[in-house]
């Protein structure tokens, strides 16, 4: 610890680093960023930074509004599109009350509390995540979404600039530490997808929340914009987080058996958690009212629980293994959605998956669908409201206020008069 | 403890003593720049280094002495205090001395550099580098370069690249450097080398990516496949 705050606090000095950014996100997922000079870094890493939370979405409490938000240190990293000699530096935080203890609104120590269970069962959790978003013109609601690739001012084909974008920011993420498999132009229209090298969850929900950022930062310099809404156009496919999971013990990947596809008798387990428990995290794994726009029939997106190996409409996927690579067998989970909060999501996930060993749940059938999964945010948030499951991998305080919150969002939207029912109704009502 | 003794040529007055007290080393004061008169100064441990103000002796006697230090023990760092004109008369002399302060003396600028060189010269506290296959990396600062490219690295990064580096062409497995480097709580188990060692490679560069090498079925070692067929 105390090497790892030298380490810190002498590259900022060797580096010239002017800024350092103590990252921290709310219950929603949403980027939470103090700037600190370095004067006040020692300080920050010492003892931490104190503020308060009562603005924060998801951190009020009714009576003590201060938490302390406390460095972690082995993610300190410097931002490379900030300039040598002006530089700037981020750090990832644990938000804590102020006498240490863990705060029951930060959703980065609640991945933690259930990482923390699976350890002690001796599992650890492996995540890869494919992160789809579009490059609009710019992110004017008034005027609406407007795809890179689809105007053509230029005899550069716009295409190019997307592409380009999409090129720069996966060295930028390389140069980062962060591993991209592969990137890629999705189905529709200024659509791109970049798809991270597995870590553990932990690393991969800082990872998340720095590729947005990455995503974001070099499309503004660029003069467009990035959005990862989860379905901004309509009638084309929205943006999804398929995440492959894998759990490993004694450093054996523990999903590697003799059951179907090669799947261990844990795999199936694991599987059978998570298509059962599917409903009830989808509030969490798809947070928005929009969220459930993408998840419609027709467009590849699941509407329903169920696992397969090929149907790429299935809630659980089993990839296949390329020859000699048994190692990278693994299970997909293809509802979450790029807007999710990385750290609850794969929270819920692993919870719901473990709830499978721990019950000895049985595999459906493949292909089988056991459950619709919500049709709406309202829909979601009633299955959350009756969740054990959720209860104890959120905790009540996040359960509640996530309750509270998006009660409220859907009540904001359903008190919309939409274009379609104009449209529709208008000229026949 | 023992106090480091700095032979201090041929007094040590105002600026130069100063200098000394904010070094925090001890001078053994030698009125002139005879070895008979410096040798039954010196401590049984031998001087930790020399400053010869060059303006108050005669030239040649001052250079006789570098001269004479420097084949007693040629890791000692010598400072030589000159005047400006006597600047000229340094060129092809630079093996006899390692530093140098032209008068007027600063007492901040005296004792910065004979700290910086006693630093450099002793074992301890020294800035250590390792320098490899176009990797250099500065222990005492925490930087690490690659064909003179900054590398950004978090504290894993920097710690893991340490060990490989100072161990060259030697394979640990996952479950050492666990142990070695990270040695307390981890989330990623033996698979997290794997993930950390991805990160290094993208930061070394392709043309160096290879200075981590996987060893099949056992772990990683560093350094080049020329050196060790040169072995």
């Amino acid at each position: 610890m105390k090497s790892q705050a030298e380490y810190v606090l002498r590259t900022v000095e060797e580096r010239g680093v002017r800024f350092v950014q103590l990252w921290f996100t709310d219950v929603l997922g949403r980027h939470k960023a103090f700037h600190v000079t370095p004067a006040e870094l020692e300080d920050a890493l010492d003892q931490g930074m104190t503020f308060d939370g009562s603005s924060i979405d998801g951190f009020s409490r009714t009576q003590e509004s201060d938490v302390l938000a406390r460095p972690d240190l082995s993610t300190f990293q410097l931002l490379p599109w900030y300039q040598e000699g002006a530089g700037v530096a981020r750090v990832f935080c644990d938000i804590t009350n102020i006498d240490g203890s863990p705060f029951e609104g930060c959703p980065r120590q609640q991945l933690r509390h259930v990482l923390d269970g699976a350890r002690a069962e001796g599992y650890t959790f492996f995540v890869a995540p494919e992160i789809e978003y579009f490059y609009f013109e710019d992110l004017d609601p008034s005027r609406g979404p407007q795809p890179v690739d689809r105007g053509s001012y230029f005899d550069l084909g716009p295409d190019d600039i997307a592409s380009q974008l999409r090129r720069r920011t996966v060295l930028m993420l390389e140069e980062m530490g962060i591993g991209v498999e592969h990137a890629q132009h999705e189905d529709a229209p200024g659509q791109h997808e970049i798809d991270l090298r597995y870590t553990d969850a932990i690393t991969m929900a800082d990872t998340v929340m720095t590729v947005r950022h990455v995503v974001k930062e070099l499309a503004r310099q660029a003069g467009v914009a990035a959005s990862f809404m989860p379905k901004p156009l309509a009638n084309v496919p929205g943006s999804g987080m398929h995440t492959h999971l894998s759990l490993w013990r004694d450093e054996r990947n523990a999903f590697i058996g003799d059951g179907p596809y090669g799947l261990s008798d844990l795999a199936t387990k694991f599987i059978a958690g998570l298509v059962f428990h599917a409903p009830e995290i989808t509030a969490v794994t798809n947070q928005w009212v929009n969220s459930y726009k993408r998840l419609v029939p027709g467009d590849e997106a699941p509407v329903a629980a169920g696992w397969a190996r090929y149907d790429a409409a299935a809630l659980v996927r089993v990839p296949s293994v390329k020859p000699g690579r048994i190692d990278s067998t693994r299970i997909e989970y293809r509802s979450p959605d790029t807007a999710a909060n990385p750290y609850l999501a794969f929270a819920v996930i692993l919870a719901a998956g473990l709830r499978g060993v721990a019950g000895d749940y049985e595999l459906p059938k493949e292909g089988e669908r056991t459950a619709p999964l919500p049709e709406s945010l309202a829909q979601a948030v009633d299955l959350m409201a009756h969740s054990k499951l959720l209860l104890e991998t959120m905790g009540e305080h996040q359960v509640e206020w996530f309750l509270r919150n998006k009660r409220a969002e859907w009540d904001a939207y359903r008190a919309q008069v939409t274009p379609f029912e104009l449209e529709r109704y208008l000229p026949i009502l | 403890v023992t106090i480091d003794v700095v032979l201090c040529v041929p007094s040590c007055e105002g600026p130069i003593r100063k200098a000394f007290e904010v070094t925090g080393v001890t001078p053994a004061v030698a009125s002139t720049g005879r070895l008979n008169e410096v040798a039954a100064l010196e401590p049984a441990d031998g001087f930790a280094g020399a400053v010869i103000n060059a303006s108050a002796l005669p030239f040649s006697e001052a250079m006789n002495l570098c001269r004479q230090l420097r084949s007693r023990g040629a890791a000692k760092p010598i400072i030589l205090l000159v005047d400006h004109y006597q600047l000229d008369d340094l060129t092809f002399r630079e093996d006899l001395f390692d530093d140098f302060v032209v008068g007027p003396f600063d007492v901040s600028e005296l004792a910065t550099r004979l700290r910086h060189r006693l630093r450099r010269a002793g074992n301890e506290n020294v800035a250590q580098r390792v320098e490899h296959g176009g990797l250099s990396m500065n222990l005492e600062t925490y930087q690490a370069s690659i064909a003179g490219r900054v590398m950004d690295l978090t504290y894993m990064e920097y710690e893991l690249l340490r060990f490989l580096a100072t161990n060259p062409n030697r394979v640990f497995t996952r479950e050492t450097l666990l142990s070695r480097v990270w040695g307390y709580e981890y989330y990623g188990g033996a698979r997290t080398v794997d993930v950390h060692v991805r990160r290094l490679r993208a930061k070394l560069g392709e043309e160096y990516a290879n200075l981590i090498q996987t060893v099949r079925s056992v772990g990683y070692k560093f350094g080049t496949n020329a050196e060790r067929a040169s072995d």
